[in-house]
């Protein structure tokens, strides 16, 4: 069903491809956008224009920032630490840093080594790990605890071995707020497993 | 339109924001897929990782429909096969060739043979071996089954040493002594038992690679598996 000119219909038809949104969202969306044109069809607008203008991926840790290298790769204080963290994704990227992990750098690898989807070491940014591991004194693996996420810290792991470079990962166990009596048998074992001193 | 069985994950994909569809080796009934609404949560993060066993129920109105799963946990390797590289490497593998089954086309004893492997408790050479011998029963499996019990020139039983490229069958050392270049070498542990070296398992894996590249990825036209390379490679 038609909903105003084709120009609604194409702006709900791209909202709708949008991430937890659908046609009804979206629907809603463009009738907010059209209600307060000025409070926000047209900033919005002019934000979308300057993004893609500015938006760019960082050639070096393959960040999403305005510039390239990111602020995160040419800010001084985050080299003092040697401290690298490899993720799997931007988002997992501005999660740690929304958690205030400390002056640390990142390497985003573009996702994880999956047979099922086709993603094999060529389709991740490995190589470009490779070359920047001996910048760094440790290197933090925090990929998902899925086995997909392992199979790739372990792969890597193993191309890093060469290079001599301290390769941690994160721990695995009780999350905050976690109950034992929900958790999986199997994160509950690596729980015990991993337990430290009290 | 129902069943409920008991099944081995063998790999997740999203579908949608929300939903993924799960691929499970059910008892009985071979390599099913089913869609799992919420399956990207996190309570259900843990259960959906391959090598986990689950209760598994399909729905669906028509049986050539792909149908809804409900799962329930029964056995959660998961987290000790991630604990473990050489394990991980191996349930990967294994995951990746039970892909090649075709689907709803039972396949118990490979089955049966996969979740000893992944419950496998001896040492990585060890692990290896039932690996390389999970390998020559997919083949069997797929059809194209290696013939390892007498020699292809004089029939014999005994000292049978090498492989021939041509027939897939076994060549004793005498009858294999003028084409030794051209046969691959059949480590002793793939007939009669025991614990091979790293050069009897290089062995097994070549065998194995190039039967499985000549029958099963070439014709489909697939890639060998990166894990698998990366699994020999760690193991020989």
């Amino acid at each position: 069903m038609a909903n105003g000119g084709p120009e609604i219909e194409q702006l709900i038809q791209l909202l709708a491809r949008l991430p937890g949104l659908g046609p009804r969202s979206a629907r809603r969306a463009v009738l907010q956008l059209i209600k307060k044109k000025e409070q926000l069809m047209i900033p919005l607008s002019a934000a979308l224009d300057r993004a893609v203008e500015a938006v760019t991926v960082c050639e070096t840790c393959g960040n999403i920032d305005t510039r390239s290298p990111c602020h995160i790769c040419v800010d001084p204080r985050r080299g003092e630490s040697g401290i690298l963290i490899v993720v799997e994704d931007v988002a997992d990227l501005w999660a740690l840093e929304r958690a205030g992990v400390g002056a640390v750098k990142y390497h985003v690898l573009g996702g994880v080594l999956s047979p099922l989807d086709g993603v094999g070491p060529d389709d991740l940014s490995i190589d470009a790990l490779l070359k920047r591991a001996p910048e760094f004194n440790e290197i933090v693996l925090a990929v998902n605890a899925t086995v997909e996420g392992q199979t790739t810290a372990h792969y890597i792991t193993d191309r890093l071995a060469p290079s001599g470079v301290k390769i941690t990962r994160l721990a695995h166990g009780v999350p905050v707020g976690g109950e034992l009596d929900y958790l999986d048998e199997g994160t509950l074992s690596q729980a015990l497993k991993a337990r430290t001193a009290f | 339109m129902h069943w409920s069985g008991e099944g081995l994950i063998i790999g997740v994909r999203r579908h949608g924001e929300t939903g993924v569809i799960a691929e499970v080796m059910v008892a009985g009934r071979g390599r099913c897929l089913g869609l799992i609404r919420g399956g990207r949560s996190t309570k259900l993060a843990a259960t959906l990782q391959a090598g986990n066993t689950v209760q598994v129920g399909w729905s669906a109105r028509l049986e050539e429909h792909l149908g809804t799963f409900q799962l329930e946990l029964l056995e959660a390797r998961a987290a000790a096969l991630i604990a473990d590289r050489t394990r991980l490497y191996a349930s990967q593998l294994i995951c990746e060739h039970l892909h090649l089954l075709p689907e709803r086309d039972p396949h118990d004893r490979l089955l049966g043979r996969a979740v000893r492997i992944l419950d496998f408790g001896g040492t990585p050479h060890q692990l290896a071996a039932e690996v390389a011998r999970y390998e020559l029963e997919l083949l069997e499996e797929l059809g194209f089954g290696l013939d390892l019990t007498s020699c292809a020139a004089t029939g014999t039983t005994r000292d049978l040493t090498h492989v021939s490229p041509k027939t897939g069958r076994a060549v004793s050392r005498s009858a294999a002594e003028p084409y030794l270049d051209r046969l691959f070498r059949l480590p002793p542990f793939l007939v009669g038992g025991g614990d091979p070296d790293e050069a009897e398992l290089a062995d097994a894996f070549r065998l194995t690679g190039y039967f499985l590249d000549l029958y099963v990825w070439m014709p489909r036209q697939l890639d060998p598996p990166a894990i698998r390379d990366t699994f020999v490679h760690l193991v020989t």
